[in-house]
């Protein structure tokens, strides 16, 4: 080995260490131009500290984007980057928030503004009521017709098995020798 | 080629109507060659429907420009295998898709189904080209369903494909959530022929069992891979967002999900056999809903196709279908009483009921969500809007009480059971939801919702290792079997039921998985390059995001801006992460859509990192992020993959025929008594 190859083998760890840290650290700060401004779409402005004010979020979280997307509005702006809506309803916000008005004043207000379509959930009053009850209703009735016709048919049978001593235990119309079987081959299925 | 095409959908359409007129014409049907008329005029739809495929397919990879759907879908510099995934990206060509894939299961359910149910198959090839019918006269009739129509003139290039379209997942996704609801009209076929020659008993269930598991896996699949697609592509950093559409494909994946619990009961028992009809006739109307709202445009969605007419065609047979397949169901009532009755409120088929009224109820929700805004509009006149506050109000609950009966039903024995058999039954179980509990709260949890789901997860996973280690015991007891011997014999011995338990473990990663969404943390920054974002994660640690820059390059059918950062996790470096800008462009470099956005994610078992590049600020590099730390996301995945391989092991063929009564048992037309065993 020559004493240039020696030398080289000595400092090309320093070296690519240095590009590494080159490519790395790209100078902090820098803004230049894209070179194709245009391929990355609308031009977006500087995050506001109040874009991250959960309150803020949170309000824009009930309330829908008037673009058609069906999306809320802190989704669609934080999303579809095309849409024009959503950053205009943010700023109604931020205005409205920076007023000093509360959660539900700024969506009483957009309510007032756009019609209750701009809700993300309908509010429970009049017609939309039954919007949130009649799933719950329906399924806690069906679950109560259940619970009452088990329960009717498990006192019968204990009532029927009390006055006919012979009878099978299901209640039902199978001989006991049946009545067997089912047992067995029910038990079967758990084995 | 468009010309073949065409011709083999009108052959297709011939042939549906003679295939119909042979399954329900009454003497027609009584002919002794009934059977093989319509199972080689079967082969002979599919066979015709794949001609005016391939056709389609032809003239896409072909550019004909002149074909008016060709022009709007592809584009000449479109990679290849979404030229082919073009067949059902738009409306026309879904509903050719839709049209092929039911006839090649027509056919294949001919084919394959035993002969023991050789009575049924003349009506189940009957009402499956009475469906492909359908889709064939909206295609032919509608006057804006026809995939061969051509231009007056030929553009020199194509719209090209949707940049949103263009994701692996795209090519997977739709046609495995279209083979789950196309695959539900063959339930739905064999259900309208018991009622029709009046064999209800429990023939039809045993031949549609691979059927339904094989449906109810294909949308399972295709909802998790549609989630998957909305997380990457979407960029909004969410999965589900109760859109009509994802609404529509969850309803009759409720409804199967149901039927296949309270099948059961009818195979062990021989009750519900109304209920049951009942579910797959549901299943099929959900799944043609769900094809309607995609078409309609009546509900807006961010998924649908464009606004057409066929909407009211799609009414029209959602009505027809309905009244008929209820109206069979009416006329044989009285023959279809229950050959038994429950005994007592705990039992095992209580608790299949009560796990089907939440299915069914939850399906109900949903339903009336997607609707409320329709009927709202009509009655009120005032336009309102459900979205997933509504859903996630009405639903958390019920879902949390399904979670629940996930682990109570495996732990009740069938018929009745003892004080004393639930006390030893619970008592593990019950323990280890507490544990999981007080652990979550002393670790600082208070979300309500998420610490019950974490609670009952804990809870269903104490039953399901209870049952498997108990299994496990007694095959050592009996067989002195090694211990991994003896587990892999307890799930090939009886791969329903403990394939079914995989299932109930997907249900509770998915569960737990969803509830992770509660902890998201999400922030919005502004950076210069080498300026650094942090953001906090729910599991205590905190990452720092520094902006590398922004390179721009031209791709094959693109040009494409990339942001860099380099990640680090309590200053340890993780990596470079990007998130991208697509500006496609056409053969002559002309944009074609608005720029799309392409996330970075950096994924783990315990949370997701998920950066989106918004844009940039005055057109420089300065730019804008959304950054999300999203927890468990990955198990949702993993619940998918859980889920599929629980769902191969139930459906493994030799496990469905074990239970199959032999032949010579089986009453000609009558109802029977059940089957037991």
């Amino acid at each position: 080995m020559n004493r240039r190859t020696l030398l080289a083998a000595l400092l090309a760890p320093a070296a690519l260490e240095r590009l590494g840290a080159q490519t790395q650290t790209p100078k902090t700060g820098a803004a230049d131009p894209l070179r194709d401004p245009a391929s990355v779409g609308q031009l977006r402005a500087e995050a506001n500290p109040l874009d991250n004010n959960e309150v803020v979020k949170g309000i824009e979280r009930r309330l829908k984007c008037t673009c058609g997307c069906n999306l809320d509005i802190f989704t669609c702006r934080t999303t579809d980057f095309t849409c024009t809506y959503s950053p205009e309803l943010h700023k109604e916000v931020i205005a409205l928030f920076q007023a000093g008005q509360t959660a539900d004043d700024i969506v009483a207000a957009f309510v007032a503004k756009h019609g209750e379509q701009i809700l993300l959930a309908p509010p429970a009053r009049g017609f939309n009521i039954l919007g949130y009850v009649l799933p719950t209703v329906a399924v806690v009735l069906g679950a109560a017709t259940l619970g009452f016709v088990l329960v009717r048919r498990h006192r019968l049978r204990l009532e029927t098995q009390t006055a006919t001593p012979g009878r099978s235990a299901g209640g039902s119309d199978l001989t006991p020798e049946q009545q067997a079987n089912l047992d067995r081959a029910l038990k079967d299925l758990d084995a | 080629m468009t010309l073949l095409g065409q011709f083999a959908l009108w052959m297709a359409f011939l042939l549906s109507i003679y295939v119909a007129a042979f399954a329900f014409i009454p003497s027609w049907r009584q002919r002794p060659d009934a059977g093989v008329v319509v199972e080689r005029s079967s082969y002979a739809i599919a066979i015709v429907l794949w001609v005016a495929a391939v056709s389609l397919w032809k003239a896409l990879f072909a550019h004909d420009f002149n074909v008016e759907y060709v022009a709007s879908y592809t584009s000449r510099n479109l990679p290849d295998y979404y030229v082919f995934a073009a067949l059902w990206a738009g409306q026309k060509g879904s509903l050719l898709f839709w049209a092929l894939v039911l006839a090649s299961f027509g056919a294949i359910a001919q084919a394959v189904t035993s002969r023991r149910y050789a009575m049924l198959l003349p009506t189940v090839g009957g009402v499956t080209s009475t469906v492909v019918l359908f889709f064939l006269a909206v295609m032919l009739l509608s006057g804006s369903g026809n995939p061969f129509e051509r231009l007056a003139f030929t553009p020199a290039d194509g719209n090209g494909l949707n940049p949103q379209l263009q994701n692996p997942g795209m090519v997977i996704h739709p046609p495995l959530l279209y083979l789950g609801y196309i695959s539900i009209t063959i339930p739905f076929a064999f259900a309208i022929a018991a009622l029709v020659t009046g064999r209800v008993d429990t023939g039809w269930i045993h031949a549609i069992r691979r059927w339904t598991l094989l449906s109810w896996l294909f949308l399972s699949a295709g909802i998790t891979l549609g989630m998957w697609w909305a997380y990457v592509e979407l960029g909004w950093g969410g999965y589900w967002a109760w859109d009509p559409v994802e609404n529509a494909s969850f309803l009759p994946w409720l409804t199967m999900s149901a039927f296949l619990h309270s099948v059961m009961i009818q195979e062990k028992r021989g009750m519900l056999k109304r209920w049951n009809l009942g579910l797959v006739i549901g299943s099929f109307l959900l799944s043609i809903f769900g094809t309607f709202i995609t078409r309609s445009g009546v509900i807006a969605s961010v998924h649908s196709f464009t606004q057409s007419n066929i909407g009211a065609f799609f009414v029209g047979f959602l009505v027809l279908t309905a009244f008929v397949s209820f109206s069979l169901l009416y006329l044989r009532w009285p023959a279809l009483e229950p050959e038994s009755q429950l005994d007592s409120l705990a039992s095992r088929e209580a608790a299949f009921l009560f796990n089907n009224l939440l299915l069914v109820g939850i399906a109900f929700s949903v339903l009336w969500g997607t609707i409320f805004p329709i009927l709202s509009e009509a009655v009120r006149g005032t336009k309102i809007t459900v979205g997933p506050p509504f859903f996630n109000q009405v639903n958390i609950p019920l879902g949390l009480g399904l979670l629940a009966l996930t682990g109570i039903g495996p732990l009740i024995a069938w018929r009745q059971t003892s004080t004393s058999n639930l006390r030893r039954q619970f008592i593990l179980p019950v323990s280890t939801g507490i544990l999981v509990t007080v652990v979550l709260l002393a670790l600082g949890v208070r979300d309500f919702y998420a610490m019950m789901t974490f609670g009952l997860a804990g809870f269903v996973v104490g039953t399901v290792t209870q049952e498997f280690y108990r299994g496990v015991r007694a095959r050592q007891r009996m067989h002195g079997e090694h211990p991994v011997l003896a587990f892999g014999r307890l799930i090939t011995r009886n791969r329903r039921r403990y394939g079914g338990y995989l299932v109930h473990i997907a249900m509770v990663v998915y569960f737990v998985a969803f509830a992770g969404m509660a902890f998201t943390r999400t922030r919005e920054a502004t950076l210069s390059v080498g300026d650094t974002a942090t953001i906090g994660s729910p599991f205590g640690h905190e990452y720092a995001l520094k902006f590398l820059g922004i390179s721009q390059y031209q791709a094959f059918n693109r040009q494409v801006s990339v942001a860099s950062m380099e990640v680090t996790r309590n200053g340890k470096k993780l990596g470079i992460m990007t998130s991208e800008k697509r500006q496609h462009v056409d053969s002559f470099g002309k944009p074609t859509f608005q720029p799309s956005t392409e996330v970075g994610i950096r994924s783990d078992l315990r949370e997701d990192l998920y950066v989106v590049y918004a844009g940039s600020v005055d057109g420089t590099e300065r730019s804008t992020f959304r950054i999300t730390v999203n927890p468990l996301v990955w198990w949702v995945w993993a619940g998918g993959v859980f889920l599929i391989i629980g769902g191969l092991i139930t459906m493994w063929p030799s496990a469905w025929n074990a239970n199959l009564p032999p032949i010579r048992d089986r009453a000609p037309a009558a109802p029977q008594p059940a089957a037991v065993g």
